[in-house]
């Protein structure tokens, strides 16, 4: 009685773990049971049963209901896909000036908004991508085809490399220094010489229109949310569920409102990028000093001008940090928004995949990579940067970047006159490196695949087998093994013991809702992949984080290697496994675990590093050894502080997983991917990202709770 | 005791936080017992202050943290709008301002110093103390050399454009006060400015915001922990528990009948010759005596005339305003309330 008054916790655990598995063993698999691939779609198989609902006919193989329940939401994808088809198609008809036709004409109302909105996204885009590469699009935008035959000259001319380098180069320098300026003229001109300028810039537009449509939209929302508590207790249950859903899911219900093409990915690319730019304009703003919002309006602020002369610019840095992180998010989708058209590296990534070129994949995830370092390190530098006064300079000091900049635009000029002089007869690389005329390292690495092939195909192929037949298949069976019923008391038991009833209804109702959904075997192989992903990653990112933290120099050298792979799209992490294994289960798992160990790795080392050194101190007067240091003083304290870093690392798992199905998986991610092929597939794409998403947050929420508690209980203030 | 035309006056002024106060404060019908309000959920901030503050006057509100201080002062310059009662400002209802006139007034009436500074970390030394004209509509130009005086004023020269984070704690706290009195305000809110200072520095301003104040006449409201700075500063001092007001009179007062057993205990340890005036312990005049070349005026501070007294051997005179001789003062007695009085006690 006493041990369970000590540790009441551990002997709920103990009790709760008992219960699961008994429940596990006392429920039966139903004779009728398989893994279902179709449940509640229209196939018909034999001993189905079926209900109706809506006008919406759900079929599903009932079973006991502590083992499965019937799918009672099965009809919410068609539904969500039949109500936009309607909204789309049917609803509200309006007349509508159409300036092609020069007549009114009837459209509905929503869809004739997804027109002008994709119309002038893509004017946009295209613009850009047309100073930067040339083009003639925009002038026939703003005249006409007849127009431009009767005036050939008329064609934007596009900028030269050299003067886009020098310009970015120049940035670099005036952010950051040497530094950034030489990695910046490395990457521009590895960019250049390998023929991928045009692609890069194809992407750099799409990001140049949807980071800053994505950073107004983000930042006004914030302000909104900040100001009213309405608004921000809507948008705050949107946003943990946009965070957390796979990018994939969004990508249908976009194609189904805007099409395929440039546009529909910029759109559906800010979407996905606006919610955290909300999430830091809200933190920024929060997180003023009353007393200086107090001192703006003792010195008679209006509304407006509290919010832009005071409130913005205090809150400069979390904005700009938000700037970071919108930046990022339209990389990581100018290569996952590819499947549904747009254009540049993105799209050269997927073909090259699709072909199994590995090597053609390399070297344009290389350059998505480069671009998203050299990014995320210029706008990182921009935020940090502290404004200068320049009030006591003169007009050539001050302007001395810009005077600068004109040079070298007037000196690249004259290169590319020159160089279409000498080079006449072949290409003007002065001015742009055709895509096949730079140097290709393809045949290279393909050649390297090759040979990793040769060499070790049995080690790989014994490796392979092995981790199939007796880790991962055995795993996936005990998952679907689990009865419903022993899934709900296990995750509500963990919910009630971390976090009280509250937490466990929360965590029950988001299982109930993947429960309920037709999907429920698939959530359940979701789940088990990230498992093994999470605790394969977890294993190595807490002990490479541990190793590392003893040591300042080893956590800095970490801490920069995790943020320069975070950088890179997820999508680029599909390359090199598919160089070592192929097209199979292993290698989207080693992507798994690869992506996964960052967060992993970088929180261990954070909650190592921030541990007060007053504390190792007096550890160390009383004597401990390093050993018993690290297990004693420095795991405990920095404990919840890396269960937060594994929460993340839940996250990137279940990302790379879903985006693994484009190798071929078995879970909801292949679904999604199946659903972008399906013009009906709007509703079960964003269902099933909600799903995914669910899986997340139900992770979220308890890891969170734990932590917040564990950390008040520590004595840190958060 | 009622003032002729007061620059502020509060009446009955209440301010309860919390999710429902008014309705609160009804049920109570006005009876605030802090017990029962804290347990309904809701914290007092200030309870039923009353007062009135005359022009070119310096009122410090003391208090323990959390008596209502800030509050107090917030409520006065409408930054939290007060549960009750009424505020005037130059004999204007406060309460009733509209939002455009409200901005008038702290545009032109109103100034401010807070704790923490407050300075806005993007802009320079000199925009910030621009920033109130700038927001009032000013030419930049003029702003500019509006501002340049100020920094005059407040000994800043050759900081102009500094930014917030290259000055020290005290420099800041110059630009503060450089930045409330740019647009010349009548009146003058100073919430604890100096405490964050070190005490050298903070000795200094002080004696800073006495000059300036001996210039500006300004009518002002200061909150401070420090006693001593209370009394070095104060006119009048309020002294706050729970957001009462327990007593709000003249130093010497408050020190010598305090009104209530915690006004007591709060200037118990005060030492009596830095409040009291010779007037208040010299003795009946003696026309026999013996007395010394040297006089006193009879509105003297003990402390500050103390040495010379010390230095005479006889009595010394005490006189008033005009020369006439009020009383005498033995330098045994000046020895007797700088080290034996608190024993005798
Ligand atoms: N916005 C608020 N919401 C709720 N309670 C508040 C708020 N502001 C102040 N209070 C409460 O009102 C009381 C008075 O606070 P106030 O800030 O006026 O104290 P103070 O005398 O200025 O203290 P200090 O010397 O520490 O500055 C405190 O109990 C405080 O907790
Ligand atoms: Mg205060």
């Amino acid at each position: 009685m006493n041990i369970i008054n000590q540790y009441p916790k551990t002997f709920q655990w103990i009790f709760l773990i008992l219960v699961f598995f008994g429940l596990c063993f006392a429920i039966d698999v139903p004779e009728n049971y398989k893994f279902i691939r179709a449940q509640a779609e229209h196939s018909k198989v034999a001993g189905q049963t079926e209900f109706n609902f809506i006008g919406i006919t759900v079929r599903y193989i009932e079973y006991n209901f502590l083992w499965r329940i019937p799918p009672l939401l099965g009809w919410l994808p068609i539904w969500v896909n039949d109500s936009m088809f309607f909204l789309l198609n049917d609803w509200l008809p309006m007349e509508f000036w159409d300036p092609d036709v020069e007549k009114y004409k009837t459209r509905p109302l929503i869809l004739q908004i997804t027109r002008v909105i994709s119309g002038s996204i893509l004017f946009l885009i295209e613009f850009i991508r047309e100073i930067l590469i040339g083009g003639i699009k925009t002038i026939v935008a703003i005249t006409s085809w007849d127009w431009i035959d009767e005036n050939p000259w008329a064609e934007l001319p596009g900028i030269p490399w050299t003067i886009v380098t020098a310009g970015t180069v120049i940035l670099s320098y005036k952010l950051s220094g040497k530094g950034l300026a030489i990695f910046s003229l490395i990457a521009m001109v590895y960019i250049s010489i390998f023929g991928q300028w045009e692609p890069s810039m194809q992407t750099l537009s799409f990001i140049l229109v949807a980071a800053p449509v994505s950073f107004i939209l983000g930042l006004s929302l914030g302000i909104m949310a900040y100001k009213s508590k309405t608004v921000e207790k809507a948008l705050y249950p949107l946003l943990l569920v946009m965070q957390t859903m796979p990018q994939y899911a969004v990508l249908v219900p976009a194609m189904v409102l805007f099409g395929i093409g440039d546009h529909s990915a910029a759109i559906i690319t800010i979407v996905v990028a606006t919610p955290p730019m909300i999430l830091l304009t809200l933190l920024g703003l929060r997180g003023i000093s009353p007393e200086v919002i107090e001192a703006g309006k003792m010195s008679g602020c209006n509304d407006f001008q509290l919010m832009f002369k005071v409130l913005i610019p205090t809150a400069r840095r979390d904005i700009l940090i938000g700037v970071n992180q919108v930046i990022m998010v339209c990389l990581s989708m100018a290569v996952i928004a590819a499947f549904i058209g747009a254009k540049g590296l993105g799209w050269n990534l997927l073909l090259a995949l699709n072909r199994l070129n590995i090597g053609l994949a390399l070297e344009a995830g290389i350059c998505i990579s480069l671009i998203a370092v050299l990014l995320d390190k210029m706008s990182l530098a921009w935020a940090n940067k502290q404004t200068d006064y320049f009030g006591n300079l003169n007009f050539m000091k001050r302007r001395k970047y810009e005077l600068f900049f004109v040079v070298t635009v007037l000196i690249g000029l004259v290169l590319t006159y020159f160089g279409s002089f000498y080079l006449k007869d072949g290409y003007n690389y002065l001015y742009e490196v055709p895509h096949n005329k730079g140097i290709s390292t393809a045949e290279f690495w393909n050649r390297g695949v090759d040979w990793i092939w040769d060499t070790f195909f049995y080690p790989l192929k014994i490796f392979n087998t092995w981790l199939i037949q007796d880790v991962l298949q055995p795993m996936r069976a005990a998952y679907l093994r689990m009865p419903i019923v022993a899934t709900f008391v296990l995750v509500m038991g963990a919910g009630y013991i971390i976090g009280g009833i509250r937490s466990a209804f929360v965590v029950g109702g988001l299982t109930l809702f993947i429960a309920l959904s037709p999907w429920w075997d698939r959530a359940l192989v979701t789940a088990y992949m990230a498992t093994f992903g999470v605790i394969a990653s977890s294993i190595i990112g807490i002990t490479m984080g541990t190793l590392c933290a003893q040591n300042t120099y080893s956590s800095k050298f970490i801490l920069a290697v995790c943020d320069i792979f975070q950088t890179f799209p997820s999508f680029v992490y599909l390359i090199p496994v598919m160089m070592l294994f192929g097209v199979t289960d292993t290698s989207v798992l080693i992507a798994v675990i690869v992506y996964a160990t960052i967060p992993a790795t970088r929180y261990t080392v954070e909650g190592l590093r921030s541990i007060p050194p007053a504390l190792n101190d007096a550890g160390a007067m009383s004597g401990v050894n390093n050993l018993q240091r690290i297990f004693k003083i420095d795991f405990p304290l920095a404990f919840p502080h890396i269960m937060l870093g594994i929460n993340q690392t839940i996250v990137f798992a279940l990302f790379m997983v879903i985006i693994g199905a484009f190798i071929g998986t078995e879970d909801l991610g292949q679904y999604i991917l199946k659903a972008l092929s399906d013009l009906k597939g709007g509703g079960k794409g964003l269902i099933l990202g909600i799903c995914v998403a669910f899986i997340a947050l139900i992770f979220d929420n308890l890891i969170k709770t734990y932590a917040d508690k564990r950390k008040k209980e520590l004595g840190y203030v958060s | 005791m009622t003032i002729e035309n007061p620059v502020i006056k509060c009446d009955s002024v209440y301010k309860i936080f919390g999710a429902n106060p008014e309705k609160m404060l009804e049920n109570n019908s006005g009876n605030v017992d802090p017990k029962i309000f804290q347990e309904a959920g809701y914290i007092v901030g200030v309870n039923n202050a009353s007062f009135e503050v005359s022009k070119g006057e310096i009122l410090v509100v003391m208090g323990l943290s959390g008596s209502g201080k800030s509050t107090l002062l917030r409520c006065i310059s409408r930054l939290t709008d007060a549960t009750s009662g009424k505020i005037y400002i130059d004999g204007q209802e406060l309460l009733a301002l509209k939002n455009k006139e409200l901005i008038e007034l702290r545009r032109n009436k109103m100034g401010m110093v807070f704790q923490s500074f407050a300075l806005l970390p993007h802009k320079t030394v000199l925009e910030n103390i621009a920033f109130p004209l700038q927001i009032k509509g000013m030419k930049t130009t003029d702003s500019i050399s509006k501002s340049i005086e100020m920094v005059k004023l407040v000994g800043l020269e050759g900081r102009e454009n500094y930014f917030p984070r290259e000055l020290s704690g005290g420099q800041q706290q110059r630009v503060g006060i450089a930045r409330s009195l740019a647009v010349e305000p009548d009146i003058w809110f100073l919430d604890e400015p100096f405490s964050a200072l070190d005490p050298l520095i903070r000795k200094e301003m002080q004696d800073e915001f006495l000059r300036l104040q001996s210039s500006l006449k300004k009518t002002i409201m200061f909150v401070t922990h420090d006693f001593d700075e209370a009394l070095k500063l104060a006119d009048r001092i309020a002294i706050m528990k729970d957001g009462i007001i327990e007593q709000l009179d003249t130093p010497a007062n408050i020190v010598l009948s305090p009104a209530t057993e915690y006004v007591k205990k709060f200037t118990q340890e005060v030492p009596r010759e830095k409040v009291l005036k010779i007037e208040s312990v010299m003795d009946q005049k003696d026309e026999g005596r013996n007395l010394s070349d040297f006089t006193v005026s009879k509105d003297a501070i003990i402390e500050t005339v103390a040495e010379k007294i010390l230095g005479q051997e006889k009595s010394v005179a005490v006189v008033d305003n005009d020369n006439n001789k009020v009383g005498i003062i033995n330098p045994t007695k000046i020895i007797r309330i700088l080290f034996g009085e608190k024993k005798s006690e």
